[in-house]
């Protein structure tokens, strides 16, 4: 059959499966556009900035397992999307993004709308391609969702120039597989090494389960809690595992790190036995290294060797699929016996009694704290939460207890600003049927606001909750330990009304400034199933996350709120990145 | 070892950067196998940094193989082609230190000789000490290239 090069593109992308394609016209992908036109299988969202293009498509891959695709043009339209890109390779989801080229022949002229897209995306990709020949069109998109979805996942681009689009050519159909000889995603479990595990394991006093966002990607959940239920282990997760675990178990210990309970980071500090799942040792983790869980046998599992030993030494490795190295692990010690850990159990409730996230309420000012726990309540821990990044992450960390994996969707690697609003987007497309909060703060929602519109247009109905405290607030919050309360640039004058701002974009908006208006607008805006609706909640400007770790401490060493002063200006916060 | 293909190149090269780890030598040429590169990369850096540049090389979508030359028996070679200044006084002395090195003149106009020494790098270094660094016009190295010893590497 002969068909010019976007034409087979839209029909492999159609074999993949796609349903739903983020993207922004231009001209390098005028004929893209044309063949997409035509095609009834594929739904595209048309974005009003490609960054909300390529977080919307993230937060569609991380709600729904499924491989996210954004399609943009040339130019200006790959560099918007390059935030985006690099948000999803931080957190490894697995994407194709689709860029426009300018023609083959006029490539390192200087073109309108020309960029480098492979060079500039080099460092931020699973892999990119520059496509140069319809010909090669179905055997890259195949190769691009291959390598994006196999193995540890995250973002491939496919730079197709516009001429490759237009040139007719035979087209074969999509291809049914695929081979690389220099990319091989497929592990065998090593038993040897899950021998060494259990050894460990068997001999363990004071174990406990460290899972990260491993074991939500590789779909691990079911093993997960499984092992920890088996096991009888107490387990803490990362910001980016949260839900793997049920949260509302009595084995769960809550967050660990710089912003995680007094019990997780205490049981990590005091462990010998540390079961790493799907994690990495981030430095929002480990605190500082030379204190870190200093008595433990560690023992790590993750899909990607480059992990294991990059941060922390440890003590027995495996490599393999998450879910496929808990399946050898619950099957080993099937027949094990454990040691009694009734004594480690009682130690951890000790410190769980300290209760570390009890925080002080203030007459006539809503904490946010209070907001998230409201929104828990209100949407009886049901709903996907997507955030932003800042203090409101955190808290929404700290006071939505999740119980399932895929339902707290955050920009947990990059940090990147703006991320909340398409990814809830995202999220409905996903999950048409489930409540989806995002959940936001004054400085964050500026980011990407324009995606309101886009969100009347295709009719995907969220929920923003926006905690609003005039600040950016973590900034705020470092520059009063660190910078001796020297507030730079963090206060933010001039806020739009946020409800005027809802109704322009055809949603709903309601401002809450009183506590007892919190919880009625919450329901409210619930009750508004087919409806956006945008809650402004004034909450305490001076409001700090805690429990923290201070800077240069250790697991042991955390302040909790209004109990521990937090040391001013010292050198190792001014170093804190 | 890794595919022949445009950009593989600036992968390798932008990972080092990327990641901080530093390059000491790099250089790259097709094989037998036209499809395939090889390249051979001298850095500098501890077990661990070694380690994690291995990783994160057999990371890359376009290496079909990493070996660290070092932890094998192996060859490494180097090509150095230098310019220098020759007169009928020094003519002699620099002949013989050609000699000593297994060098060779390869080109020769009226005050000037280009040399071509190949060997470990260390015996490069030390053909250069021997020669009058006043005397030298230009010096061009290619790098480092290694194989591994034995029949499967």
């Amino acid at each position: 059959m002969k068909l010019n090069g976007a034409q087979i593109l839209i029909d492999c992308l159609k074999s993949e499966g796609v349903k739903h394609i983020f993207g922004y016209p231009g001209g390098a992908v005028l004929h893209i556009y044309d063949a997409l036109n035509v095609c009834t299988a594929i739904d595209h969202i048309l974005v009003r900035h490609e960054q909300g293009a390529v977080h919307a498509a993230d937060g569609y891959a991380r709600t729904s397992g499924k491989c996210g695709v954004a399609l943009v043009t040339s130019g200006p339209g790959l560099t918007n999307a390059v935030t985006g890109i690099a948000t999803a390779f931080t957190d490894s989801i697995p994407m194709v993004v689709v860029s426009g080229q300018v023609p083959s022949p006029v490539i390192g002229s200087d073109a309108f709308q020309e960029v480098d897209a492979v060079g500039i995306t080099r460092s931020c990709v699973k892999h990119n391609f520059l496509v140069k020949n319809a010909d090669d069109i179905a055997e890259t998109v195949k190769k691009a969702f291959y390598i994006a979805t196999t193995g540890r996942p995250g973002p491939v681009l496919i730079d197709i120039t516009k001429d490759a689009t237009i040139a007719e050519t035979e087209y074969e159909g999509y291809p049914q597989t695929i081979k690389m000889r220099s990319y091989q995603p497929e592990v065998q479990v090593d038993a040897e090494q899950i021998k060494k595990a259990i050894a460990i394991i068997e001999k363990a006093k004071k174990p406990i389960i460290y899972s990260g966002g491993g074991s939500v990607i590789g779909n691990a959940s079911k093993a997960l809690t499984t092992l920890t239920h088996n096991t009888g282990f107490p387990i803490t997760q990362t910001l980016m595992g949260l839900g793997a675990f049920p949260a509302t178990d009595k084995q769960s210990l809550g967050m660990l790190g710089m912003h995680g309970t007094y019990e997780s980071n205490m049981a990590m500090h005091d462990s010998d036995c540390i079961i790493t799942v799907g994690a990495r040792f981030d430095d929002r983790i480990t605190g500082n290294l030379e204190k870190f869980c200093p008595y433990a046998k560690i023992i790590h599992i993750d899909i990607d060797p480059s992990t294991i030993g990059k941060v922390v030494g440890v003590d027995v490795a495996i490599i393999g699929q998450v879910n496929d190295v808990l399946q050898a692990l619950i099957q080993s010690l099937d027949t094990k016996k454990l040691e009694n850990i009734d004594s480690w159990w009682k130690q951890i409730n000790d410190w769980r009694s300290v209760d570390s996230m009890a925080y002080r309420t203030k007459q006539g000012v809503i904490k946010p704290q209070t907001v998230i726990e409201a929104l828990y309540e209100v949407t009886k821990g049901e709903a996907i939460v997507t955030s932003d990044v800042g203090q409101h992450q955190m808290w929404a960390a700290q006071y939505y207890p999740f119980d399932k994996p895929r339902r707290w969707i955050n920009s947990g690697g990059l940090g990147t600003m703006g991320f909340g609003l398409p990814a809830a987007m995202g999220a409905k497309l996903a999950d048409p049927d489930r409540d989806v909060a995002c959940v936001t703060g004054d400085g964050s929602i500026q980011m990407m606001l324009q995606e309101l519109s886009t969100m009347l247009q295709y009719h995907t109905p969220v929920k923003i909750i926006n905690i609003n405290n005039g600040y950016l607030g973590m900034v705020r919050q470092w520059q009063e330990f660190f910078y001796d309360k020297r507030y730079s640039m963090s206060y933010m004058d001039a806020l739009p009304d946020f409800v005027k701002l809802a109704e322009s974009y055809g949603h709903i908006g309601i401002k809450v400034e009183k506590e007892t208006d919190l919880k009625p607008a919450l329901i409210e805006a619930f009750k508004q199933k087919d409806r956006t609706v945008f809650i402004d909640i004034l909450t305490d400007p001076t409001e700090n996350v805690f429990p923290m770790i201070p800077s240069g401490a250790g697991h042991h060493e955390m302040l909790l709120a209004g109990r521990d002063e937090m040391a001013s200006t010292n050198d190792s916060g001014l170093n804190l990145v | 070892m890794l595919e022949n293909e445009a950009g593989a190149l600036s992968r390798v090269a932008g990972l080092f950067s990327a990641r901080g780890f530093n390059i000491e030598s790099l250089t790259v040429a097709a094989t037998n196998d036209p499809t395939l590169s090889r390249m051979t990369i001298v850095s500098v850096g501890d077990d661990n940094i070694i380690e994690q540049i291995v990783k994160q090389l057999e990371k890359l979508i376009d290496v079909v193989k990493v070996v660290d030359l070092t932890a094998t028996e192996h060859v490494e070679r180097e090509l150095l082609l230098v310019k220098i200044d020759v007169n009928p006084n020094t003519q002699a002395d620099i002949d013989r230190q050609i000699d000593q090195f297994s060098g060779k003149i390869i080109d020769v106009s009226e005050d000037t000789y280009l040399i071509e020494v190949a060997g470990q790098s260390k015996k490069i270094n030390e053909f250069l000490d021997s020669l009058d660094a006043s005397k030298i016009l230009e010096v061009s190295r290619t790098g480092v290239t290694g194989v591994c010893q034995k029949r499967e590497g």
